[in-house]
């Protein structure tokens, strides 16, 4: 028995084809990102910046997140392993996504109080 | 018996995982708390510092000398594809290793090392060339949370190259047969979250304006 055999609860890993995928997805989102920046900035073409400019931390955002996701879904094996590890994984974000909205919006009262 | 033997012999956990991995999780989730108190340090003081250099606008200097915005998104956009392609090719070394081909495990964990090698050079030379515009750790608060955020992000790769170098050796050895490659997925899972920190990093720091 390998070491391997000991960790249980797990499904087989994806195979190259996915990997390959997923690294497409990856760089095209990547892409985007910095595709959707340039147009904020530079105001060009003028109606996509229109749309795109007022948005651009909220599309920045749900890139940011897709790409954090795919990682940890199927680079990370999450998808795949026990759940016990997705748990380990995904409380401390959370506690971690707590601490940066409070302070956020400590540091933006405290900002009202104290311009 | 020998100590590789030894090595081999299952453990029986409550959990039925093996502890080591879920030991790596662990850690990864309190480098999460350690990265999002960073993150939040940079947001709060985001667009507070008094004097320039700044990262997105233009300033001039108390001489009248005009500087152009500080950071430099075409060469960071490299550093964060070939980041994100190496996390690719550690999974591909780590399949490489669990079927017990040698060479492909050496290639792709050796592609690996290049890419995380060309981001530090790249964090180097960002580093350098700020410093020479006269951005310091404690110029301006743009400069001390950034500064500290990627420099934390960077010794953290750093500490993953020399991790993979290591595994690298020992494939070089022949001394990571597919019954071990637990030990190159456990410095996988590191690798990977240093590349979903980068992630996070790269548009909160870059392009966010």
């Amino acid at each position: 028995m390998n070491e391997q055999a000991a960790t249980a609860h797990e499904k087989p890993h994806p195979g190259t084809a996915v990997y390959i995928k997923i690294a497409l997805t990856l760089f095209l989102l990547t892409a985007l990102e910095v595709g959707a920046y340039e147009v904020a900035r530079s105001g060009a073409p003028a109606g996509l910046a229109a749309v795109v400019g007022p948005l651009i931390v909220e599309i920045l955002l749900l890139l940011s997140a897709v790409k954090f996701a795919l990682v940890a879904m199927f680079y990370m094996h999450l998808k795949q392993d026990s759940k016990i590890f997705s748990s380990v994984f995904v409380f401390p974000i959370i506690i971690a996504a707590i601490i940066l909205f409070a302070l956020l919006a400590l540091f933006w009262y405290l900002g009202i109080q104290h311009p | 018996m020998s100590h590789d033997s030894a090595h081999a012999i299952p453990i029986e956990t409550t959990t039925g995982l093996d502890s080591r991995k879920l030991a790596i999780w662990a850690f990864i989730g309190s480098e999460c708390l350690f990265f999002a108190s960073l993150i939040s340090t940079y947001l709060v003081y985001k667009g507070k510092s008094l004097v320039g250099p700044f990262p997105h606008e233009a300033w001039t200097s108390p001489t009248g000398q005009e500087f152009e915005p500080i950071l430099q998104i075409p060469l960071v956009t490299t550093g964060t594809a070939l980041l994100l392609f190496s996390s690719f090719f550690v999974v591909m070394a780590l399949a490489g290793a669990q079927r017990g081909d040698r060479r492909a495990l050496l290639g792709w964990l050796g592609a690996t090392i290049f890419c995380g090698v060309f981001f530090v050079g790249m964090q180097v030379y960002e580093f350098y060339h700020f410093v020479h515009e006269g951005l310091g750790y404690t110029t301006n608060l743009f400069g001390s949370t950034f500064y500290t955020l990627t420099g934390f992000h960077g010794t953290h790769v750093t500490i993953g190259l020399i991790w993979l170098l290591t595994i690298w050796i020992l494939g070089l050895r022949g001394k990571l047969p597919p019954d071990k490659s637990l030990n190159l997925e456990i410095a996988a899972l590191y690798w990977h979250f240093v590349d979903v920190v980068w992630i996070v990093i790269f548009p909160v720091v870059y392009l966010m304006r």
